[in-house]
């Protein structure tokens, strides 16, 4: 193959190479081989990933035809600057979540099953980067159920460890399917009175649309199914169970890329679908998506106050940092359009790096991590203890840290907007924030481990990727520009491409 | 059902009339209603057939696990092939045009060869799916399912009093 067919279809390549060589992996029996396979279609998908942010860094809008059939007819692929913002970062996490996976998958599952884990693992990985990359309104919703179905095998693969995992599985797999039922459902609405599927020609036609009580009907299931998606409260009920119970290394990939992908599609609804119509999309916004993130944003913190289980408890901030991304996205200025996705970025490493530590003390202790079994944890595990401190801070928003660039963002662009009370809501929230994360730092660091504490070894094969994580937080505080420039590059195709 | 001698004949009569029925449906899609999923569905509904009159072991022996599942991901790959190889050749992923020396013939082998793999892989996993549920019990899967991995001497419900909880029962 020549350069020039490789650079002529980067963004099918990143579909692609994921999607072959998932029924490649499901054949080698040996777990090792697997993973090293999964290793390299991840690598590959994060170096094609940066060729296409170095592409669209230069004010290219790359569009693909899949199978040269031209739009509206044919499916069309669009990378513009906010999707290769997005998939620069879902292609870093998901590539440290497999670097990470190689020893915690195998420690969680049966041996047998680790082929066909890496399988679903990259079909859950190329289905997001296409979920993503789609301009297409009906295959967005193809691409929706292959990374769907794909997370729900990996959750169920917690199954050896916890029966639970299967419940969190099944609920997954229900409430997922009517999130995916209600985007197609708005879809065809649309369809139904446009007559096209191609998210630029429907921008097109939907403004000359009579009939706008169906305009309006279309867009909210489609929005509905979405955030059912993102678990963006009060939709956020699938999610606690799934991230908990799922092993360590699925946690890690769905907290770090699965809602992200679902949040960027809501955006591109949103702005690019019915960016001719803001009367219709205003209302939505004002009324229904920045209420529902700021409940989000407190019950998310206030549920992870109270719990005592780590892993759920991260979980549930997810849900609280979910509601600071749909936040910024919905108060629709650019500036706001802007601070979500930086978040999308940061808030990736964050709770990736997080859910990783948490993964690292599982398999070292061999028993789920709970507020208590942390006791002594700094002691034993340093390195692993630091990394998730620094993220833990992040998660804070503390200077010095990516998450307080996020919040000094979000704040920034609200008080442009003079939403006084939202701020104040935003800084409360991240008051409540350090409770819980301080209730753990007092148990690792504080108090002296148990007597009876069992000797702890750090593997290097799982700190590695979590420092690289930790590290990327802090450079992220130190000199946050390029990611904020390409937020701000993002934001304005976003409100440009539908305008 | 072995020992009825009807569905014994019947199903030894059919057979083989629905693969070839499968195998018609499958090259017409290349020119009118027809196509890889309907032939899947078809031909796996013979096998399934055969399993249903004969046993679940009989149809296990016609057609084993190992190449069920072999079969399921050469089809995928089949079609990732073609698309592999349109970009190969300069053109776009699955640009048929390119696979043939006019536009028209490749768009024919192209059509045939992807209509080829989806095929393979609907009738595939639509045998497993059967053989999944109708093999499933529920004694053999809480045994088989034990983690041999790293971690499995140790006690599971060890550590974590606390972590168990209702969540799960939502």
């Amino acid at each position: 193959m020549s350069i020039y067919a490789i650079f002529n279809n980067l963004p099918a390549l990143l579909v692609v190479v994921p999607l072959l060589l998932s029924p490649i992996t499901a054949l080698i029996p040996i777990g090792r081989l697997a993973w090293v396979v999964a290793l390299f279609g991840s690598g590959v998908s994060v170096i094609v990933a940066i060729l296409l942010c170095s592409l669209t860094a230069s004010g290219i809008r790359i569009t693909y035809f899949m199978g040269n059939w031209p739009p509206p007819w044919g499916i069309e692929f669009v990378v513009d600057s906010a999707t290769s913002l997005t998939v620069m970062a879902m292609t870093t996490l998901a590539f440290l979540a497999t670097l990470f996976a190689d020893r915690a998958l195998s420690a969680e599952i049966a041996a047998k099953d680790v082929g066909k884990a890496y399988s679903a693992w990259l079909l859950a990985c190329g289905g997001l980067y296409g979920l993503v990359m789609t301009a297409d309104a009906f295959n967005l919703f193809v691409f929706l159920e292959i990374s769907a179905l794909a997370s729900v095998i990996l959750i169920a693969l917690g199954a050896g460890r916890d029966r639970r995992a299967l419940i969190a599985a099944y609920n997954y797999l229900v409430i997922g399917a009517v999130g995916a039922t209600f985007y197609v459902i708005g879809v065809g609405f649309i369809y139904a009175v446009t007559g096209s599927l191609n998210m630029a020609d429907l921008a097109d036609r939907i403004p000359d649309v009579e009939a706008r009580s169906i305009v309006f009907i279309g867009f909210g299931f489609m929005v509905v199914g979405m955030l059912v998606k993102a678990a963006v409260f009060p939709v956020h009920i699938w999610l606690p169970a799934a991230y908990s119970y799922a092993p360590s290394a699925v946690s890690t990939l769905l907290a770090a890329i699965a809602t992200k992908a679902a949040i960027y599609v809501l955006a591109r609804i949103v702005f690019t679908i019915f960016g001719g119509v803001p009367e219709v999309t205003a209302l939505a916004l004002e009324w229904v998506v920045v209420p529902l993130s700021i409940a989000g944003i407190f019950v998310g913190t206030i549920m992870a106050i109270y719990e005592r289980d780590l892993k759920k408890m991260l979980a549930f901030s997810s849900i609280a940092q979910i509601g600071y991304i749909t936040l910024g996205i919905g108060i629709a200025t650019s500036a706001g359009i802007a601070a979500g996705f930086i978040h999308i970025g940061n808030h990736a490493l964050i709770k990736g790096g997080l859910f990783m530590a948490v993964g690292g003390i599982f398999l070292a202790t061999g028993s789920r991590v709970s507020v208590m079994s942390m006791t002594g944890i700094g002691r034993k595990m340093p390195l692993t203890a630091t990394a998730f401190l620094i993220c833990g801070f992040s998660l804070i928003g503390l200077p010095l840290t990516a998450g307080f660039i996020s919040k000094l963002y979000l704040v920034r662009a609200l008080l442009d907007n003079d939403n006084l009370v939202i701020v104040g809501l935003v800084l409360a929230s991240s008051a409540l924030s350090v409770m819980y994360l301080w209730k753990i730092v007092e148990v690792m660091w504080v108090r002296p481990a148990p007597v009876d504490a069992l000797e702890i070894n750090e593997r290097p094969a799982l700190y590695i990727p979590l420092w690289i994580i930790a590290i990327a937080n802090i450079w992220l505080g130190l000199d946050a520009s390029w990611l904020v420039g390409a937020a701000e590059a993002a934001a304005a195709s976003l409100l440009g491409a539908g305008g | 059902m072995k020992d009825n001698v009807i569905l014994r004949v019947a199903a030894k009569i059919l057979f083989a009339p629905i693969i070839v029925f499968g195998l018609y449906v499958q090259f017409h899609g290349d020119y009118g209603p027809g196509g890889g999923f309907q032939a899947g569905v078809i031909i796996a509904a013979a096998f399934i057939l055969h399993a249903l009159v004969f046993g679940l072991e009989a149809g296990r022996r016609l057609f084993p696990l190992w190449l069920n599942i072999w079969l399921l991901a050469a089809g995928v790959l089949i079609y990732g092939a073609v698309g592999v190889a349109s970009m190969g050749l300069n053109g776009l992923f699955l640009d048929y045009n390119v696979l043939a020396a006019s536009p028209a013939a490749g768009q024919h082998v192209g059509i045939i060869l992807v209509e080829f793999g989806v095929g393979l892989t609907v009738t595939t996993v639509m045998l497993l799916l059967f053989h999944a549920f109708a093999g499933f019990s529920p004694n053999a899967f809480a045994e088989d399912d034990i983690v041999e991995g790293a971690l499995a001497q140790d006690d599971i419900g060890k550590g974590a009093p606390d972590a168990a909880d209702g969540e799960a029962r939502q």
